[in-house]
C-alpha cells in the first residue's frame, strides 16, 4: 500500500464521497434538465441552456465566490438555512454543492446528446400500444439513454473528483471537513519537505481518474449491446 | 364504426376531410402528398387537427373539448417503417402492448413469427420486422387498426409473400383502415375504397364499384384501372384454375385455393379486349358475353368502356379510333375478350 499520512487518507476518503454524494445527488436534475433542453419547445430555453452552462465558462473562483454569497449566513439562502443547522458553508456538504455544480453542465451534456439521439417515432410507437408517457420514458426513453447516462455520470464523478477552485473559494480548506484531495495537494505544496506524501497524493488522485475512465469505457459497450440487442 | 370530419393545415397544405365508414377493411388510397398518413395520424391521435371530431366505435376521441391522447385511444398503428423497439426481443415487442397474461402464440403462429420470438429486431430481415410489427398491433386487440402502407418499404416479391398474412388479419374481425398508394394491396384486402387527393376524400364506397368506375379510372391512372371481381375456384387444370365470377366463368393463372376457396381477381382494363362479333381461333382463353354501359373519353387517345357481363362489370381500355370504328355505344351487345396472363400473381387474393 502507498505509505501516506493519515490526512491524506482522510482527503482521499472526504473526496470520495463528496464526489459521490455530487454526482447522485445532481443526476435526477440533469435528467430533467437535459429532457428540457433535448425535447422542451418554450420560451427561455436558450438562457436555461446558457445557466446551465456558466460553471463551465466562468472562472471557478468566481463560482465560489457567487456561492459563497449565496450561502453565507448573511446571503439569501444562507439566512434560511444556518439558522435551521442546515448550513452549509464551510462544511463538506457545501463541498457536495461546488462539486456538483461545477460537474452539472458535463453530465447535462452527456445526457442530452443521448435523448437527442433517441428516435422519437420509437416513442410514438409505444404510444399507439397503449403505453402512457410515463412507461414510455421507463421502458423506452430511459433504456435508450442508459450509456449516455453512464457517460454522464463518469465525467461528472471526475469533474467533481478534482474539483478545487469553487471548492476552496467557497468551503476553504479544513482539514477533515472540507479539505478534498485537491485541496490537500495544495496543502502540502505549502508546506517544504512533504514531496512524498504529495507525490502520493498525486498518484491516488490519477489512478482514481483513470480507474473511472477504465470502468466507464468497460461498461459502455456493454450497456450499448444490451440496448441495441447484439 | 369510424365517424370523422376533421380540417388541419400547415403550411401550404390543408387537409379536409370527412368520413363515415363501417367494419371490414377501408382502404384510403390516393398519391403521395395527399394526405393520407396525415388522415390516419389524426385518428390514432398522433396529430391535433385544427378542428372537428372524431368518433370510432362510437366513443368521442377528437372533438371540442375533446382530445383523447394516443395512448387512451385504443387504435393499433402498424407504421411504415417497422419501429420495432430494438432492446426487446421480438417477444417483448410483441407482448409490449398486449395485455397481462396474453400469450403471443397464437399471433405469432398466424404471421409465421415462432421462431423468431427469442431474436432482437436488430437480426430480423425487412419481412419478418414488417410481420412482427402487425402481430405487436394486433396482440394490443384494438378497436380500429391502421395500417400505413406497411408494405411500402418492401420489394415487390416480399410484398406478394406478406399479403396474404393481412389477409388473415383481416378475417380476423378487427376493423382495419388501410393507408396505401398500391392498387393492388386495395384490391386484394379492402372492401371500402376511400379516395384522397390534395387534402380532400373524393369518393368512398365498395371497392369494386369505384375500381370499375371509368370517370374515376381515369384518374387512377389507366394502368390501375380494372374490374375487381370475386369468385370460387371450382377446379385446377393445365396450371390454370377455373373460377366462376360475376362475370362468368374464367380460367387464370395463378390461384391456388381448392375448389371451394373464395378469391378476389383483378382484370386491368388494359388487358380486356372488345369485339363486335364472336371472335373465332383466337388463342385467348376467356371470352365473355357483355354490353357496353358507358364509354368515358379522356385525355389522349384512349377511352374507358364499361362493359356488363353475367350479374358484374368489367372495364376495357381501347382507343378512341376503335370506340368509333366498331360503333360502340350503350347497350351495344359485345364480347369481352380477357388474356389468361392479363391476370397477374399479385391480383389473385383469398
Amino acid at each position: 500500500m502507498i505509505d501516506l499520512p493519515p490526512e491524506a487518507w482522510e482527503a482521499l476518503s472526504l473526496s470520495l464521497r463528496v464526489s459521490v454524494v455530487a454526482t447522485l445527488v445532481s443526476l435526477p436534475l440533469a435528467l430533467w434538465v437535459a429532457h428540457l433542453l433535448a425535447r422542451g419547445r418554450f420560451r427561455g430555453r436558450g438562457l436555461l441552456d446558457a445557466v446551465v452552462h456558466l460553471p463551465l465558462v466562468l472562472p471557478p473562483v468566481v463560482t465560489g465566490y457567487a456561492l459563497l454569497l449565496l450561502f453565507s449566513r448573511g446571503g439569501p439562502l444562507g439566512a434560511v438555512l444556518e439558522p435551521l443547522g442546515l448550513g452549509v458553508a464551510f462544511r463538506w456538504t457545501g463541498a457536495v454543492i461546488a462539486a456538483a455544480i461545477m460537474a452539472f453542465p458535463l453530465v447535462v451534456r452527456a445526457i442530452r446528446l443521448a435523448i437527442e439521439a433517441v428516435d422519437p417515432k420509437l416513442e410514438e410507437a409505444a404510444a399507439t400500444l397503449g403505453a402512457s408517457p410515463l412507461r414510455i420514458w421507463r421502458t423506452v426513453t430511459l433504456p435508450m439513454i442508459a450509456p449516455g447516462i453512464l457517460a454522464g455520470v463518469t465525467i461528472g464523478f471526475a469533474k467533481a473528483f478534482g474539483e478545487f477552485g469553487a471548492t476552496i473559494t467557497f468551503v476553504a480548506s479544513i482539514p477533515g471537513e472540507t479539505r478534498t484531495l485537491p485541496s490537500a495537494i495544495y496543502a502540502f505544496l505549502q508546506v517544504p519537505g512533504a514531496e512524498a506524501p504529495l507525490r502520493g497524493l498525486v498518484g491516488v488522485a490519477v489512478a482514481v481518474a483513470i480507474l473511472a475512465v477504465l470502468v466507464s469505457n468497460w461498461l459502455a459497450p456493454r450497456v450499448a449491446a444490451r440496448i441495441a440487442g447484439r | 364504426m369510424l365517424d370523422l370530419a376533421i380540417r388541419r393545415g400547415t403550411g401550404d397544405f390543408t387537409l379536409s376531410a370527412s368520413l363515415t365508414v363501417g367494419s371490414g377493411v377501408t382502404a384510403v388510397f390516393g398519391p403521395s402528398g395527399a394526405g393520407k398518413t396525415t388522415l390516419a395520424r389524426c385518428i390514432a391521435g398522433l396529430a391535433r387537427p385544427d378542428a372537428g371530431h372524431i368518433t370510432v366505435d362510437g366513443e368521442q376521441v377528437f372533438g371540442p373539448g375533446v382530445d383523447l391522447p394516443a395512448y387512451r385511444r385504443d387504435i393499433g398503428y402498424v407504421f411504415q417503417d417497422a419501429r420495432l423497439f430494438p432492446h426487446l426481443t421480438v417477444r417483448a415487442n410483441l407482448l409490449y402492448g398486449a395485455a397481462a397474461g396474453v400469450s403471443p402464440d397464437a399471433v405469432a403462429e398466424m404471421l409465421d413469427i415462432a421462431p423468431l420470438l427469442s431474436r432482437r429486431p436488430s437480426g430480423l430481415s425487412g419481412g419478418e420486422a414488417a410481420r412482427v410489427a402487425i402481430g405487436r398491433a394486433l396482440l394490443r386487440a384494438p378497436r380500429l387498426l391502421i395500417l400505413d402502407e406497411p408494405l411500402a418499404a418492401l420489394d415487390q416479391r416480399l410484398r406478394g409473400q406478406i399479403l396474404p398474412y393481412l389477409e388473415r388479419v383481416r378475417d380476423g374481425g378487427i376493423p382495419i383502415l388501410y393507408i396505401s398508394h398500391a392498387i393492388e394491396e386495395v384490391a386484394r384486402l379492402a372492401t371500402t375504397l376511400v379516395l384522397m387527393k390534395a387534402g380532400q376524400v373524393t369518393h368512398v364506397g365498395p371497392v369494386g364499384d369505384i375500381l370499375s368506375d371509368p370517370e374515376i379510372a381515369t384518374r387512377l391512372g389507366p394502368s390501375q384501372a380494372g374490374a375487381l371481381l370475386e369468385g370460387v375456384v371450382i377446379g385446377h387444370g393445365d396450371g390454370l384454375a377455373a373460377v366462376d365470377t360475376q362475370v362468368g366463368r374464367l380460367h387464370v393463372a395463378g390461384v391456388e385455393g381448392a375448389e371451394g376457396t373464395r378469391v378476389r381477381i383483378r382484370v386491368r382494363a388494359e388487358d380486356v379486349i372488345v369485339a363486335t362479333e364472336a371472335p373465332q381461333g383466337l388463342s385467348a382463353l376467356n371470352i365473355l358475353p357483355a354490353r357496353v354501359v358507358a364509354v368515358h373519353r379522356g385525355q389522349g387517345p384512349g377511352a374507358m368502356v364499361r362493359l356488363a357481363a353475367g350479374d358484374g362489370s368489367l372495364l376495357a381500355r381501347i382507343t378512341q379510333r376503335s370506340v368509333a370504328r366498331l360503333d360502340l355505344t350503350p347497350d351495344r351487345p359485345v364480347w369481352a375478350i380477357i388474356k389468361t396472363s392479363g391476370v397477374g400473381r399479385i391480383d389473385v387474393g383469398g
